[in-house]
């Protein structure tokens, strides 16, 4: 297979390869401003899912157009890096915002809602002190992990 | 038809994901993507994962379109709060919304839907109260937010594995 080059483009293919690299690399770049600005931690964990999501969409949509035309056949595999991102930023945002949920209650912020009411006749319902709830709440998730 | 093949959709998945991965549709991929495939879709028997069901893809081609369209539309959203100068009077909080859905694989989905989302990001799930905290950045109508999770997604996804 001879070796194409970017100079092969024709220019329909070439304005948009080159349009949409530049929308995904700009709401990257915006998620991380958002970074930069946005005040709490809770707030600052939103900006970057706009590189994750729409950001990484336009530039796979740009590398599969581009490779398509350059290869004269179709070049799909860029979905599979979607497809993962989708499925793999939840875990470690979750993990991220429940570590953060953790340490708030744990130093009684006021700034966070309080954990979950127990169920109807919860068997193990702490006096009123926050700390005993927290260490009920932690033996009821460790037993419900096992 | 159980035994020889556990999990059809996830074989068709693995084999798909594997001729893309090696680009290409030629007899002797298609045939080792298969064996792995059925190999694999096997070994999962033996970790016995709790009964998912698949129904309705119609409601879930609909449902995609719809995550699309939200996907693109929150990613402006978002993009317009970070970029506008000041603070403004956004509020973002947090959001206690009550679940019917059980099916573990729906709530999974509805994780990724919620994430993928921008403005949107999924707290806690506690089982026992069946409720759901959100964050979101932009928060106008808490009631509002229930309705568009439970009517737009909760519902769909209800219908597609429940």
């Amino acid at each position: 297979m001879t070796q194409a080059v970017a100079a092969d483009l024709p220019i329909w293919a070439a304005l948009p390869v080159a349009l949409l690299l530049l929308l995904g690399a700009g709401l990257a770049l915006t998620g991380t401003l958002g970074l930069l600005r946005l005040g709490s931690f809770y707030e600052r964990v939103h900006a970057p899912t706009l590189g994750t999501t729409l950001g990484i969409g336009c530039v796979l949509i740009a590398s599969m157009l581009y490779f398509s035309v350059l290869q004269t056949r179709p070049v799909l595999h860029e979905v599979l890096i979607a497809v993962f991102m989708t499925v793999t930023t939840p875990v470690t945002l979750m993990l991220l915002a429940r570590a953060a949920l953790y340490r708030d209650r744990r130093e009684g912020n006021d700034q966070v809602p309080p954990p979950p009411p127990p169920p109807r006749g919860g068997q193990e319902e702490g006096p009123d002190g926050t700390t005993e709830e927290m260490a009920a709440m932690d033996r009821a998730e460790l037993a419900e992990r096992r | 038809m159980r035994r020889v093949l556990p999990h059809p959709l996830l074989t068709a998945c693995l084999l798909v994901m594997w001729l893309l991965l090696n680009q290409s549709l030629t007899a002797g991929s298609v045939i080792l993507g298969g064996v792995l495939a059925l190999g694999a879709s096997r070994a999962l028997v033996r970790l016995e994962p709790p009964r998912a069901r698949f129904r309705r893809p119609g409601v879930a081609l609909q449902l995609a379109f719809i995550v699309l369209r939200d996907i693109i539309r929150s990613n402006i959203a978002v993009a317009r709060i970070i970029l506008r100068p000041g603070r403004g009077d956004r509020r973002s909080g947090f959001v206690r919304i009550p679940l019917d859905m059980r099916d573990p694989y729906g709530l999974a989905v509805l994780a990724c839907i919620i994430t993928a989302t921008p403005g949107t990001i999924w707290v806690e799930y506690d089982s026992a109260s069946r409720s759901l905290l959100l964050h979101i950045l932009d928060l106008i109508d808490e009631d509002a937010w229930a309705r568009i999770i439970k009517g737009r997604y909760e519902s769909r996804l209800m219908e597609i594995f429940e």
